[in-house]
């Protein structure tokens, strides 16, 4: 019954996003996204940051389907440059390098490509379908939430995203409560105090959303990046027909891309883990079970398909918590939900019912705009390819003005300008010291709302801490909460204890990729 | 000899774990003048310092964990782009006093560049050129198209 209905309101979300209207900013969305996505140096996230203060102004509706079709463009523009350049602008994308650079060596980067499209599509489209079946299901456990719950499932987030990027996990949960902490600056609502506002009548009003993003994905990558990117310029041609897998191919590429929209599925609907460890795993998984292992790192297909799918179901897997539970998983879904929380819509249990429209049209507009997606890059693969080779000494300036005119769109302000400054030199002295910034987004957009049902709870129960552990909903999320806090401790002193066993200055053969950012 | 720079791993989580510490020490500090109030009545500043105290205990778990040969990255052995990172920084400073004082035109053209001096393979031709192209851009798709705030120029 509940499928049924699903079907009715996908078939009414068709409606929405095939709307002239809609339609065009969808499309928009998806031609700048892969535009700025293939671009060295930008990712999804520097993608969506810019494009905000234009949805400011916008519908709800057509704003989202914007943002979210920036994000899946760019995610496929940031395999483009993984393959053909060797380039992982995109952090999640690093593992395409691996396999997908040999291939283009060997002259089958179109056919890579072609793989990659496929895998994407495929993968995506798995996503969709779990998001129409999982989503009411969810919202109909969510409904029973309250406070209490609410805190302890965010509390469950924020230390996923702290802990499961990459790199040290106290790192990570550092990283997140500097952001829970920039979430405070500004006017508290209960009591009218300004709390972190160092005496500037600017910082009331809280911290610029784009201005925080931009600062710490645009210019933190730009002082990072300067004089230190190389752009390789070969003499690259793909053609169309290059494109096309032939059978073989295909028949190879099949499974790894299956196994990897599984993983990617399965870790979507886990809070918090972000897109770079799923394709690692994805990764790792299908060197492992391949009867010839030696084969990646040297140009196998199944090392370009099976990570590219995981990091597209993840995609769409994620936007279940974000728009269900208004948890977001990562930073991109951090910052969708920050743009609905500035287009007045409060993501969570009663979006589906109060948003119908809202909410269904994006899912159609998911698949509309992945069928966008690769009808435009069969005819502008040409174009992309060239835009590859912009030198990043013009790309960077001219960015940092989109940046300036983007943040100065918003309100007016120049100050944001400002925070955009110190927000990146903040970022690259936390990035040089080996700090992820991610979780940092994840920790502001969350912020307000952990505090306000903190006090909320600990109002309900007359201030008894118990109350986290006595309702058993909540009492689930802070024991998977525990569990994960002990399993990174076990793992720490594991390697610790191993590290002692191997003489020093021989680091432990390491299974995985190094990753970094 | 020129100065080495290099930071080793180790000393990084001592850095780390110390700005850590001094962040969460200052956070709670300044919380605490606001009210703080009890567990089933908090205050404004309850939330903050809360943070504030976990976020120096973090850092002194960082500190104190700090480990002997961890692989370097692909970065360390680079000394830092102070070139670039003034460059970009005045850049934007650039941008907001011009905007202030000056108009969109003149701020426009001035992070681009001073933002391109901060690479070292572009020429000042090169970078007059480039800025000459953003303020054409500027002033066709966002003061024209787009009809942004902002005045193409201003005196004071």
């Amino acid at each position: 019954m509940m499928i049924g209905q699903s079907l009715t309101d996908l078939w009414h979300g068709f409606g929405v996003a095939l709307e002239l209207h809609n339609l065009m900013w969808s499309f928009f969305g998806v031609l700048i996204g892969n535009l700025i996505g293939v671009l060295p140096g930008m990712g999804a996230l520097s993608a969506i940051s810019m494009l905000l203060p234009l949805t400011y102004t916008m519908h709800p509706i057509p704003a989202i389907l914007m943002l979210a079709g920036i994000f899946y463009g760019s995610q496929y523009g940031g395999a483009i440059g993984a393959i053909l350049l060797n380039l992982p602008c995109h952090p999640p994308h690093a593992v395409t390098c691996l396999d997908g650079y040999p291939l283009t060596k060997q002259g089958k980067g179109g056919t890579a490509l072609g793989i990659t499209m496929i895998a994407s599509f495929f993968a995506a489209s798995f996503g969709i379908i779990v998001m129409i079946f999982a989503s009411p299901l969810l919202v109909s456990i969510a409904f029973k939430f309250g406070p209490t719950e609410i805190f302890s499932i965010m509390l469950l987030g924020l230390l996923c995203g702290g802990t499961m990027s990459k790199g040290s996990p106290l790192k990570g949960v550092a990283m997140t409560i500097v952001g829970l902490m920039i979430g405070i600056v500004g006017t508290d609502v209960n009591s009218g105090t300004a709390r972190f506002t160092f005496g500037l009548i600017e910082l009331s009003d809280k911290v610029e959303l784009v201005a925080l993003a931009l600062g710490l994905f645009g210019v933190t990558e730009f002082l990072r990046s300067v004089n230190r990117m190389e752009v390789v310029s070969t003499g690259l041609k793909v053609r169309l027909r290059d494109m096309r897998p032939n059978k073989a191919e295909l028949k190879q590429a099949f499974f790894p891309m299956v196994r990897g929209t599984l993983i990617g599925t399965l870790f979507g609907a886990m809070p918090g883990t972000g897109p770079t460890i799923t394709t690692f795993i994805a990764y790792a998984f299908e060197r492992k079970i391949s009867k010839t292992p030696e084969r990646f790192g040297h140009g196998a297909i199944e090392g370009v398909a099976s990570p590219e799918a995981s990091s597209h179901s993840k995609t769409q897997v994620d936007f279940i918590p974000t728009m269900t539970l208004g948890i977001p998983g990562d930073a991109v879904m951090a910052l969708i939900l920050g743009a609905l929380l500035i287009q007045g819509i409060q993501p969570g249990p009663q979006l589906i019912t109060e948003h119908a429209d809202l909410f269904w049209g994006l899912i159609a507009s998911f698949w509309i705009g992945n069928v966008l997606l690769v009808i435009l890059n069969v005819p502008l693969i040409g174009l992309w390819v060239k835009l590859l080779q912009v030198p990043y000494r013009y790309l960077y300036p001219s960015a940092l003005f989109f940046i300036a005119v983007g943040v100065y769109s918003t309100n007016s302000s120049l100050f944001e300008i400002g925070e955009v400054l110190v927000f990146g030199l903040i970022g690259a002295v936390f990035v040089a010291l080996d700090f992820p910034v991610a979780p940092i987004l994840l920790g502001y957009v969350l912020g307000p709302m952990v505090e306000e049902n903190f006090r909320r709870a600990l109002l309900l129960s007359r201030g008894d801490m118990m109350v986290f552990v006595e309702k058993p909903i909540s009492a689930g999320f802070i024991a998977i909460c525990t569990l994960l806090i002990f399993a990174q401790i076990f793992f720490a002193l594991r390697g610790a204890w191993r590290k002692r066993l191997i003489p020093t200055g021989e680091a432990p053969a390491n299974p995985m990729p190094v990753m970094e950012e | 000899m020129a100065v080495q720079w290099k930071v080793n791993p180790y000393h990084k989580d001592y850095y780390g774990g110390g700005l850590m510490m001094l962040i969460g020490l200052g956070a709670a500090i300044q919380g605490s003048t606001y009210r703080v109030g009890t567990l089933s009545q908090m205050g404004p500043g309850f939330f903050p310092v809360a943070l504030g105290v976990l976020l120096a205990l973090t850092g002194a778990v960082i500190a104190a964990t700090a480990q002997r040969g961890v692989v370097l990255g692909k970065d360390d052995d680079k000394v830092p782009e102070w070139r670039g990172w003034l460059c970009i920084s005045g850049a934007i400073v650039a941008f907001i006093v011009l905007g202030r004082y000056g108009g969109l035109i003149p701020a426009t053209f001035a992070i681009v560049f001073i933002s391109a001096l901060g690479d070292r393979q572009n020429t000042i031709k090169k970078a007059l050129a480039l800025s000459a192209a953003m303020v054409i851009v500027c002033v066709l798709v966002f003061w024209w198209a787009l009809q942004l705030q902002f005045p193409l120029f201003r005196w004071g």
